[in-house]
């Protein structure tokens, strides 16, 4: 074939593309076909591929999607953590002559796909997932205002997710930090693939998430239940609320500055440049308009969890509720003002500069309001110490030291001698983990029972918390050391051997957090082999005080027979104190959504757009784009989306029920 | 929309519906349309017939009618007023507006400070930036 044609059918896609060369990359790609070819097997062995597409894949059941949310961050955490493991490894050792196993280019990868993939797809669907859990339950709602949308907004998710996972072998991905700056993220210093990948992954993902942030919040501003004012609805709610209502106002910022950039790419514009007008400080400054927001959407559901928890274990009224909501308010609209300290050090004069320090500074307000709302809801109360309060509480003692480092950085002068420096690293995971990783992690235990119907086992958890708390000490604590001494980020190869010894105790602390994830995962093991034992029959294990633990665990699929009508702020925990008696009689057939396949099939159809775009298979790109209009079209004459669970089939979960419940009493 | 939802929320629906009302009637399509169309025509009319003394007088002339434009879309097509949906457009609009000021008035201030500061290199000095 002459070489013209082979390039209008394969584009740039060659067998180079295949890191036949890399030794590391192989035996990736051998584990995970293996592990993948096992799993598929399994699946066929076992015969459980109908079960899977019709019960969980094509579901539009909240609950269903808000579990797979959480499956896909937990696989794509493994991967992230890999990513850090290495990036841990290569820096104890790369010092003076020992050039470490991972050559610059392939480090720097590493490093940019890390911090993608723990924000993008650990990150975000931890939140996304636990929202779409949890939220319709607590509001007293049936499913979330849209359900097959939620259901499309998942698949796109694990869409950008897949994109991501096809960089490791097929071609490469970014080498450009996980905001791909320009100009170093422009077609001039950037030419290959990379930077594509990253484009096309978040554009695909990004559209999972914006929908998802409109449903949530025309599900909690629409379906609530009766009685149920803005200032009763639960603080995870709350937050949630506030959180989605971020996520719709800053991502198509995002979806923005990343169609500028493929636009300089692709089309040969001139948006960021350094040359014919471009301005790649606008990048920096637009991207974190978006970016600043990102991490208050991250952290607002974990504040959330903390409050529910908080309250739960105590026994006791969360301390401050209407405070609490203002805070969480506040912190909404103040998170729009303060993105221009991610850049101090990028050259504006000392207005700005210190116009954005004082607005930094100011969001210590809120935040130190709702540790201490917490601390007071604990204080005199009856506190159980179970695993999700030892994740809440293990938070507020690593949040706030991550709060105050934080603070320090919001001084522009401090900023201009830790900007881009280890300290800035260790900062930012001090809040992330100690913030969002461990109040996702509170959360899923939380809720845990109440999705599968027992309890996760407390030993494991307990030593899950143990490692991760003392391994995140182990893994940062060096690197603030080292950030004070002027180290900078993103670095493969140092040559003063006397920092090694830092460098060594970080990677040491994060092989502890490896034993935090492998015992994380095992209680979810142990729990589910002995699920008998750790059985909740009651729908209410912990004592808990808001809507969903008036549920059976697990629910049914329509939540609620009846829709509870609200008189309080905790109102299961009302309902018990005024002796609740549960409806027994006079069920009527309660409508609910179809599951559909059409999600799956738009967001597969995405994935291959994204491919073809990425390595410019023009003729693919035109075929799939027409194909995704085409199915989204079709979609639309399915007019088959509803069916009614027969009341006689009510009366039967409703009775069974009735009847575990009499067994126990 | 699911309808499980109306179902599940009847008694909510009635009550919203009852301080909403967000449909419009012909007349109000009508007159509208008759505004849009008048709001496009003089932007091209000033456009086309040179009317105003200078192009920088006429590009504000043309955003002005821009944003009155705009408005006319809302209130007329999209049926924006303080009571719909117990006033939550009216709160969703009123925050967007606040975010999209932040964005661009943050932006031309943080964007025109650094421009000033960095003395910005003329193109052909950053086209031999390595």
């Amino acid at each position: 074939m002459s070489p013209d044609l082979v390039k209008t059918i394969f584009g740039r896609l060659t067998w180079d593309a295949i890191p036949l060369h890399e030794p590391i990359l192989i035996g990736t790609f051998g584990v995970v076909a293996l592990g993948g070819i096992t799993v598929l097997a399994a699946l066929t062995y076992f015969k459980v591929w109908g079960y899977l597409w019709r019960e969980w894949l094509t579901s539009v059941d909240h609950k269903k999607i808000g579990v797979m949310y959480i499956i896909l961050a937990i696989i794509m955490l493994l991967r992230g953590f890999a990513d850090a493991l290495m990036m841990r490894a290569q820096q104890a050792i790369a010092f003076g002559d020992a050039a470490g196993y991972l050559p610059p280019h392939h480090y720097d990868q590493v490093f940019t796909a890390h911090g993608v993939i723990m924000i993008f797809f650990v990150a975000m669907p931890l939140i996304t997932g636990l929202m779409n859990l949890v939220v319709p339950l607590q509001i007293g709602a049936r499913d979330v205002a849209f359900p097959f949308l939620n259901n499309f907004s998942f698949w796109m998710t694990v869409g950008g997710a897949i994109t991501v996972m096809l960089s490791l072998f097929v071609g490469e991905f970014a080498r450009t930090g996980w905001l791909a700056y320009p100009p170093l993220s422009g077609l001039a210093y950037s030419p290959d693939v990379g930077v594509d990948y990253y484009i096309w992954s978040l554009q695909i993902a990004g559209v999972g998430t914006t929908l998802s942030g409109i449903n949530l919040i025309v599900t909690i501003v629409k379906m609530r239940a009766p009685g149920m004012s803005l200032m009763k609805m639960p603080v995870f709610t709350w937050t949630s609320l506030c959180s989605n209502v971020l996520i719709v106002a800053s991502f198509p910022i995002l979806t923005a500055v990343l169609a500028l950039l493929s636009s300089d790419r692709y089309l040969g514009t001139n948006f960021f440049t350094n040359d014919f007008g471009g301005n790649p400080m606008m990048y920096v400054n637009l991207i974190w308009i978006w970016g600043h927001p990102e991490v208050y959407i991250l952290v607002l559901p974990a504040f959330g969890v903390f409050s529910e928890v908080v309250s739960t274990f105590s026994s006791k009224r969360l301390f401050g509720y209407s405070s609490m909501v203002y805070a969480t308010v506040v912190i909404t609209i103040l998170s729009y003002l303060v993105w221009l300290h991610h850049f101090f050090t990028m050259g504006s004069g000392a207005s700005v500069n210190s116009f954005f320090g004082i607005t930094t500074m100011i969001i210590s307000i809120p935040t130190g309001a709702k540790i201490f709302n917490w601390l007071f809801t604990m204080y005199r109360g009856r506190i159980r110490f179970e695993v999700p309060m030892l994740w809440t509480v293990g938070f507020m003692v690593t949040f706030v030291i991550g709060g105050m480092t934080g603070v320090l950085l919001a001084v522009p002068p401090a900023d201009f001698v830790l900007h881009n420096s280890l300290f800035l690293i260790a900062h930012f995971h001090n809040v992330i983990i100690g913030g969002v990783v461990f109040g996702m992690f509170a959360g899923i235990v939380y809720w845990f029972p109440k999705a599968f119907g027992f309890k996760l086992d407390p030993f494991w958890g307990k030593l899950s918390f143990w490692f991760w708390q003392i391994g995140f000490f182990f893994a940062f604590m060096p690197l603030y050391v080292l950030g004070l001494m002027g180290v900078t980020r993103r670095v493969s190869h140092f040559e003063d051997h006397s920092l090694q010894i830092w460098f060594v105790i970080s990677a040491f602390g994060a092989v502890l957090i490896l034993f935090g994830i492998i015992s994380f995962v095992m209680q979810m093991v142990v729990g589910f082999m002995k699920r008998e034992q750790y059985a909740d029959k009651t729908g209410d294990p912990w004592g808990g005080r808001t809507l969903e633990w008036s549920t059976s665990s697990p629910p049914p699929a329509y939540n609620f027979a009846f829709t509870p009508v609200i008189h309080e702020i905790d109102a299961w925990h009302d309902m018990k104190q005024r002796g609740y008696q549960r409806p027994t009689t006079g069920f009527i057939p309660i409508h609910m959504p179809k599951n559909t396949g059409a999600g799956v099939v738009l967001a597969g159809i995405s994935v291959v757009v994204g491919f073809a775009m990425i390595w410019q298979i023009w003729w693919l790109a035109v075929i799939s784009f027409v194909a995704l209009v085409a199915s989204a079209i079709i979609h639309t004459f399915n007019f088959k989306r509803d069916y009614y669970i027969p009341a006689e089939e009510v009366v039967r979960i409703e009775d069974a029920r009735t009847e575990a419940l009499r067994s126990l009493a | 929309m699911s309808a499980a939802s109306h179902d599940a929320h009847h008694a909510h629906d009635d009550h919203e519906h009852g301080e909403g009302g967000a449909h419009g009637t012909l007349k109000d399509y009508v007159i509208g349309f008759v505004l849009a169309v008048i709001l496009t025509a003089i932007p091209f009319w000033l456009v086309m017939a040179d009317v105003l003394p200078s192009h920088q007088m006429t590009a504000v002339a043309v955003m002005g009618l821009a944003a009155i434009q705009v408005i006319v879309h809302m209130i007329y097509f999209l049926h924006m007023n303080s009571r719909s949906e117990g006033g939550w457009t009216m709160l969703a609009l009123v925050f967007t507006l606040i975010i999209v000021v932040i964005t661009l008035a943050g932006s031309m201030w943080v964007m025109h400070n650094l421009d000033t500061h960095m003395m910005a290199p003329a193109p052909h000095e950053m086209r031999e930036v390595p």
